[in-house]
C-alpha cells in the first residue's frame, strides 16, 4: 500500500468512524430534543384515557381499540385479548403498567378461557389459538401465570398440532404459520414444549420458506415481513435459526425500508409503522439489523404520532389506534429508543418479563 | 386502521357513526345469543349472514355458519342436490364478504372449508379470482386461494407459469407474480418435466426479467427474481469439501520442537491430540467415522466422533471436527489419508449427496516427549502493541516454504466441465449489466454487477485461465455506499468480505498480514505466525476457508460486531478482538467451540452498552430450548452468581479455558463483575494486565 493510499484509507476509516458515532447520537439523544418526554407521555395517556373512558359494567374494563361507541370499536370488539395485550405491553414498555387495574384485567381474561382450555378474543367469542397466546402473554406481564391451569392451556395448543407439523387456528382447520409462532411461543413460556413435536413443527415452517429467503402462511405462500416474524421467531424459540439464510432473508428485510424512512412489509407496498415491529425484530433476530438506517425509521416512526392526542398511526397525519401505538412503540424499544423498556424481539414481551420466565427463581 | 386520515370527526360523523355502531351492537349481540343457545332457524342463520357483510373478520360467525351446515347436511340426509344449495350459500356469503374486505382471513378459509366438505362446483372459483386479482394483483390471500384451486382442478404447473407470465406481462411490477412463478419453475426444474432444465431455461428467464429491471431499475419486483436466477445458476448441487486443516500434502508435529516445514502448515501439540476440520461449500449432515475414512499406517482408524460447528444442536454444519489423537505411538512420522464419498451418507440441507469420491493427505510427525518448562504461548503475557510484531520477510528462506493459499483448497476437477454453460451465462449477465451501468447509475445494476463478478470468479477459480475482479468489486461496494446511504452497513459487510478474499487470494497478498509476535523467552519455534487483519474497516470476518491454520489472529481496530463463523478457526490460541462495536457476550458465541483458545482481548467493544442484544437468540441458552445438559441451573445456583444479570457472560465463558482476557474499555466492567470472571475463568492468570494471584 502506498503512503498516499494509505492517508485515502485513514480519512475514509475516519469519516466512516464518525458518521457511526454521529448516527448512535441521534437515536439515543432522539435528534428532536424536549418534545419527545412529552410524546411517550402521550401514547401512555392515550392509551390509559381508552381503558378508563370505558370503565363501564357493560363493557369489560380492558383497554378499548378505539374511540368509544365508535363504529371501529365494535367491529373489534372480537378481538379484544389482542388489544389487551397490543395496549398493556405498550403500558409496560412506557413504564405504565401501574396505570391499569390489574385485578379487573385478570378477571376478565379468565372468563374469556373456555373448557376446553383455549381464550376467546371476547366474551360470548369462540376460543382461538390468536387469543390464547395473548392471554397468556397478558398474565406473563402481571405475572400471574399461576393462575392458569398450565397442563389444560398446553394441551388445547397442542391438540392443534397436525400430522404434517403445522398448527390450525382452531378446531375448523385452518392452517398458516401464524399458528406455528404463537403454538410454540404459548407454549414455551408455559415451559411446555414437549408437548408437541418439535421437530415436525420446525419442518413444516421450513417448507414454508421461499426462494427470497423469506416465508409465506402455506407452502408456496408468498413473502410478507409479518409471517416472516411468526417463522423466524418460532425458529428461535425452538432453536432452528440454521434454516433462516440469514444474508438472503437480511437482504429482503432491509430492503423493506423506502425513502421515508419507513419500511413496508412487501416490495412496492406503502411503509407501515406495523412493519416497524414485524421487520425489525426479523432483522434482530438474525443478527442483521444494521443494514438499515435506524435513525430515519425512529424520524418516521415519531412523524407517525398525533402530537395532539397522543398515539401512533400507520403513516403521518392518518388516525392512531392501539395496534399502531403499540407496534411503533415496540419498534422504538428495537432502536434501544431512551426512556423506553427494552423488548424481547422473538417473544414479544418485555425482557424483564421474558428473563423472569426463564432465568427467574 | 389502515390509511383513515387524522381529522378530528364532525359531529354529524360522529353521530352517525354512533348509530352504525349502535346497529352492529345489536346484530352481534343477537347472533352471540344464538351461537351459545344453538338457534340455526333460517332467521337466525340469516342473522349471521347480516353480521358477516358488515363485519367479515368475526371469526365467531364464521364458526357459526360452519356449524349450521353440519347441522343442515345432517337433516338434508344424503341429497347432493340440497347438499349443493346449502353450499352455494356459504360461497355466496363468503363472496359477498370477500366483496367488503378481500383481506378477510375468515372468509377465505370458508370457502376452502366448503370446498373441503366436498362441494364440487368449483368451476367459479377461478373466475372469481380473476376478478379479485384484477382488482388487486398483489391480494396473497387470493394467490394463496389460486394454488389450492389449482391443485383440486389439477390445472398443470406449465398453464400456472403461463398465468404468471400474463400476469407479469400486464404489469411487471407484480412481486406476487415473480413470486409464484419462482415456485413453479423450480418445482418443474427440481421434476425436469417436459424439458424444464435449468440449461436450456435459464437465459430466456434472464432475457425475461431483463424487460422489468431495465424498463425501471428502481422498482423492487424483479431484483429478487435475479438474484434467485442467479443463485441457481452457479448452485451445484451436491455439497464438497472446500478446504481441510492438515491440508493436503502439510506436516503435523506432535511433542517435539524441530520444524523443517512451512509455519502455514505446520502445527505443534503438546498433548498429542490434534483436530482434523473439514469445511464444505455448504452446511451438510451425516459426517461420521462411516462416511469419512481416516487412515493412517493400513488401519482406518475407529470410532473417531465428528462435531458439527454449529451455534446450536443443529446436526448440519458447514465445519465438521474431529480429534485425532496420537499419544502413545512410536515416535516416527506417518502418513494419514483421509477419503469421502466412497459412500453415501453426508448430505446437503436440501436433500443432495456428498457423490464426488475424494481424497487428501497429510504427514503427522510423532516425537519424543522432551518434559520441560512450557513453551510458546503458555506462560507469559501476549501485548498485542505494534513493536512486538514483525512481519514475515517475503524473500526469506522461510516464506519460499510458505504454500499459496490456493493449495490450501482441494481441488474438484470433476467440476470444470459442468460449469461451462453456467460461467457463459454469467458472462452474458456482466455485459448486460456493464451496458445498463453505461446508460443510467443505478444502485441494482451495481449491486447485481458486483454479485456477478464475484460468481464469475468463483466459477473459474479452478481453471488455468483464471481472473479475478476483486478491485472492481470493492470499487462498486465502495460507489453503492455513496449512492445509498442507508444501506451503507450491508455494503461495508460485503466490502469486507470481499476484501478479505483479496487478503487470501494469493501467497503475496496473505504474506502481507504475516507476522512474527516477538517474545524473546521463548524459542522461535514455538511462536506461530500472527495473521494481522487490524485496522482494515472490517465489518464482518469471512474467508475462513482460507484461514484454518491460523493460531493468533488480530483482528483489533476494525468495526466487527459479529465474528459469525469464527468457530472454524480451531487452532486459534491468540485472539485480539480489541476495539471494535462487538456489543454483547452472546456476539461471542462461536468462541465457544474453540478449545485451544487461551489469550482473548476483547478490550474498548460495546459489551453492556445496549439495551438490545442481537445475538440473543443465535446463541444456544434456556430461550431457544438449544442449551441441553449445557445449561445447568442447579450448578448456577449453587454459586452465588447473579444469574439474571450476568447469564450471558457466565454461559459463553464458562466452556472457555483463558489464562489471560482484556475486556477493559466496556460498559460492563467493574468489581462485581471482575470477581464474576475469576470464578468461571480458574485458569485465568492475567486479567487486564494485571497478573492474579
Amino acid at each position: 500500500m502506498s503512503e498516499e493510499e494509505d492517508g485515502v484509507k485513514k480519512e475514509q476509516r475516519k469519516a466512516w468512524r464518525e458518521g457511526a458515532v454521529r448516527d448512535r447520537n441521534v437515536i439515543l439523544h432522539g435528534g428532536r430534543g424536549m418534545v419527545l418526554d412529552q410524546i411517550w407521555l402521550d401514547a401512555g395517556n392515550f392509551l390509559v384515557d381508552f381503558n378508563y373512558a370505558n370503565a363501564s359494567s357493560v363493557s369489560p374494563p380492558v383497554l378499548r381499540l378505539a374511540k368509544k361507541d365508535s363504529f371501529e370499536s365494535v367491529v373489534m370488539d372480537h378481538l379484544r385479548m389482542n388489544g389487551a395485550y397490543w395496549g398493556l405491553t405498550t403500558l409496560d414498555l412506557l413504564g405504565k403498567l401501574d396505570a391499569v387495574d390489574k385485578e379487573d384485567v385478570i378477571s376478565w381474561v379468565m372468563q374469556c378461557q373456555h373448557e376446553s382450555g383455549g381464550f376467546a378474543g371476547n366474551i360470548g367469542h369462540d376460543p382461538h389459538i390468536l387469543y390464547t397466546l395473548s392471554a397468556v402473554q397478558v398474565l406473563a406481564l402481571f405475572e400471574k401465570l399461576d393462575m392458569l391451569d398450565i397442563d389444560k392451556v398446553s394441551n388445547y395448543i397442542s391438540g392443534l398440532q397436525n400430522e404434517d407439523g403445522s398448527f390450525s387456528g382452531d378446531v375448523w382447520g385452518e392452517v398458516d404459520t401464524r399458528f406455528s409462532y404463537i403454538a410454540v411461543c404459548c407454549l414455551s413460556i408455559l415451559h411446555r414444549l414437549d408437548k408437541i413435536d418439535v421437530d415436525k413443527a420446525v419442518n413444516y415452517i421450513v417448507s414454508c420458506k421461499n426462494l427470497d429467503g423469506g416465508f409465506g402462511c402455506t407452502p408456496g405462500g408468498e413473502s410478507h415481513a409479518g409471517q416472516i416474524f411468526c417463522c423466524v421467531g418460532a425458529l428461535a424459540i425452538t432453536g432452528a435459526l440454521h434454516h433462516v439464510d440469514k444474508d438472503l432473508l437480511g437482504w429482503w428485510l432491509c430492503e423493506r425500508q423506502v425513502k421515508s424512512g419507513g419500511l413496508n412489509g412487501r416490495p412496492e407496498k406503502l411503509p407501515d409503522v406495523c412493519y416497524s415491529w414485524w421487520v425489525l425484530s426479523s432483522l434482530i433476530m438474525i443478527d442483521r439489523v444494521h443494514w438499515i438506517s435506524k435513525e430515519k425509521l425512529v424520524k418516521f416512526i415519531l412523524d407517525c404520532q398525533d402530537l395532539e392526542n397522543g398515539g401512533i398511526s400507520d403513516r403521518p397525519d392518518d388516525a392512531v389506534d392501539v395496534f399502531h401505538t403499540y407496534f411503533g412503540v415496540a419498534g422504538l424499544s428495537l432502536l434501544e429508543y431512551p426512556g423506553l423498556k427494552a423488548i424481547d424481539p422473538a417473544y414479544a414481551l418485555p425482557i424483564d418479563v421474558v428473563n423472569r420466565i426463564f432465568f427467574g427463581k | 386502521m389502515h390509511g383513515r386520515p387524522r381529522k378530528p370527526s364532525k359531529p354529524e360523523d360522529a353521530a352517525a357513526s354512533a348509530a352504525k355502531a349502535q346497529k352492529l351492537r345489536v346484530l352481534q349481540s343477537q347472533f352471540l345469543h344464538n351461537h351459545q343457545n344453538k338457534i340455526f332457524t333460517k332467521e337466525a342463520v340469516e342473522l349471521s349472514a347480516k353480521l358477516l357483510e358488515i363485519n367479515p373478520e368475526s371469526y365467531t360467525a364464521w364458526n357459526y355458519r360452519k356449524l349450521a351446515v353440519e347441522h343442515y347436511l345432517t337433516l338434508s340426509n344424503s341429497n347432493p342436490e340440497s347438499h349443493n344449495s346449502i353450499f352455494d350459500e356459504e360461497l355466496r356469503v363468503a363472496e359477498s364478504a370477500l366483496r367488503q374486505n378481500f383481506k378477510s382471513y375468515g372468509a377465505w378459509h370458508h370457502r376452502k372449508w366448503v370446498f373441503s366438505k366436498g362441494h364440487s362446483s368449483i368451476n367459479h372459483e377461478l373466475r372469481l379470482l380473476d376478478k379479485f386479482q384484477k382488482a388487486d394483483s398483489r391480494n396473497f390471500h387470493a394467490w394463496n386461494h389460486r394454488r389450492f384451486v389449482a391443485a383440486l382442478m389439477n390445472i398443470s404447473e406449465e398453464d400456472e407459469l403461463k398465468y404468471t407470465e400474463d400476469m407479469i406481462c400486464n404489469n411487471f411490477s407484480n412481486y406476487s407474480a415473480w413470486h409464484n412463478r419462482s415456485v413453479l419453475l423450480s418445482n418443474l426444474l427440481k421434476k425436469k418435466a417436459n424439458g424444464f432444465l435449468l440449461k436450456v431455461k435459464v437465459l430466456p428467464e434472464y432475457e425475461f426479467v431483463h424487460q422489468a429491471l431495465f424498463t425501471d431499475p428502481d422498482d423492487q419486483s424483479g431484483w429478487f427474481y435475479h438474484r434467485w436466477l442467479l443463485d441457481q445458476t452457479v448452485k451445484v448441487d451436491s455439497p464438497l469439501l472446500a478446504s481441510s486443516w492438515p491440508a493436503h500434502g502439510s506436516d503435523v508435529m506432535l511433542l517435539g520442537d524441530s520444524c523443517p516445514s512451512s509455519p502455514f502448515t505446520n502445527f505443534h501439540s503438546d498433548s498429542g491430540t490434534f483436530p482434523l476440520i473439514l469445511y464444505f461449500n455448504q452446511a451438510v449432515e451425516g459426517v461420521n467415522s462411516s462416511t469419512v475414512l481416516v487412515n493412517y499406517e493400513l488401519n482406518t482408524i475407529k470410532d473417531l466422533i465428528w462435531k458439527p460447528l454449529s451455534a446450536n444442536k443443529s446436526q448440519t454444519a458447514q465445519v465438521w471436527v474431529t480429534q485425532l489423537n496420537f499419544n502413545g505411538v512410536e515416535p516416527k512420522a506417518y502418513s494419514v489419508e483421509v477419503s469421502l464419498g466412497h459412500s453415501q451418507g453426508i448430505i446437503s440441507s436440501s436433500g443432495f449427496h456428498y457423490n464426488h469420491p475424494s481424497r487428501f493427505a497429510f504427514r503427522v510427525c510423532v516425537q519424543l516427549v522432551e518434559k520441560g518448562p512450557a513453551k510458546g504461548l503458555g506462560g507469559d503475557v501476549i501485548l498485542w502493541r505494534d513493536e512486538n510484531f514483525h512481519i514475515y520477510d517475503a524473500h526469506s528462506v522461510e516464506s519460499s516454504s510458505v504454500i499459496s493459499p490456493d493449495q490450501l483448497s482441494i481441488q474438484n476437477d470433476h467440476e470444470t466441465t459442468a460449469f461451462e454453460w453456467r460461467t457463459e451465462a454469467i458472462a452474458k449477465e456482466i455485459d448486460h449489466f456493464r451496458e445498463l451501468l453505461s446508460l443510467i447509475n443505478c444502485k441494482i445494476g451495481k449491486l447485481t454487477l458486483a454479485r456477478l463478478l464475484m460468481a464469475h470468479d468463483t466459477m473459474t477459480c479452478q481453471s488455468p485461465n483464471k481472473t479475478f475482479h476483486l478491485e472492481e468489486v470493492l470499487e462498486l461496494y465502495n460507489d453503492l455506499m455513496k449512492l445509498d446511504p442507508s444501506h451503507v452497513q450491508y455494503y461495508k459487510d460485503e466490502h469486507s468480505l470481499v476484501l478479505l478474499q483479496q487478503v487470501t487470494s494469493s501467497k503475496e497478498s496473505l504474506l502481507r498480514h504475516c507476522f512474527h509476535y516477538r517474545n524473546l523467552t521463548s524459542s522461535h519455534i514455538g511462536n506461530p505466525i500472527c495473521v494481522r487483519l487490524n485496522n482494515l474497516l472490517l465489518s464482518r470476518v469471512g474467508s475462513f476457508d482460507k484461514l484454518l491454520w491460523v493460531q493468533m489472529l488480530d483482528l483489533s481496530h476494525n468495526e466487527l460486531q459479529s465474528i459469525e463463523g469464527l468457530e472454524a478457526m480451531q487452532l486459534l490460541s491468540c485472539l485480539n478482538l480489541s476495539n471494535n462495536v462487538l456489543s454483547s457476550f452472546t456476539a461471542l458465541e462461536p468462541l465457544r467451540s474453540l478449545k485451544s483458545l487461551k489469550v482473548l482481548n476483547i478490550s474498548h467493544n460495546e459489551i453492556g452498552t445496549h439495551s438490545i442484544d442481537t445475538t440473543r437468540h443465535l446463541c444456544s441458552s434456556p430461550l431457544s430450548h438449544s442449551a441441553g445438559s449445557e445449561w445447568n441451573t442447579g450448578e448456577i445456583v449453587n454459586t452465588d452468581i447473579d444469574v439474571k444479570s450476568y447469564w450471558e457472560a457466565y454461559f459463553i465463558l464458562k466452556d472457555l479455558n483463558l489464562t489471560q482476557l482484556d475486556i477493559v474499555g466496556n460498559a460492563i466492567s467493574g468489581e462485581k463483575f471482575k470477581s464474576l470472571l475469576i470464578k468461571v475463568l480458574p485458569a485465568l492468570k492475567w486479567l487486564d494486565g494485571e497478573q492474579l494471584h
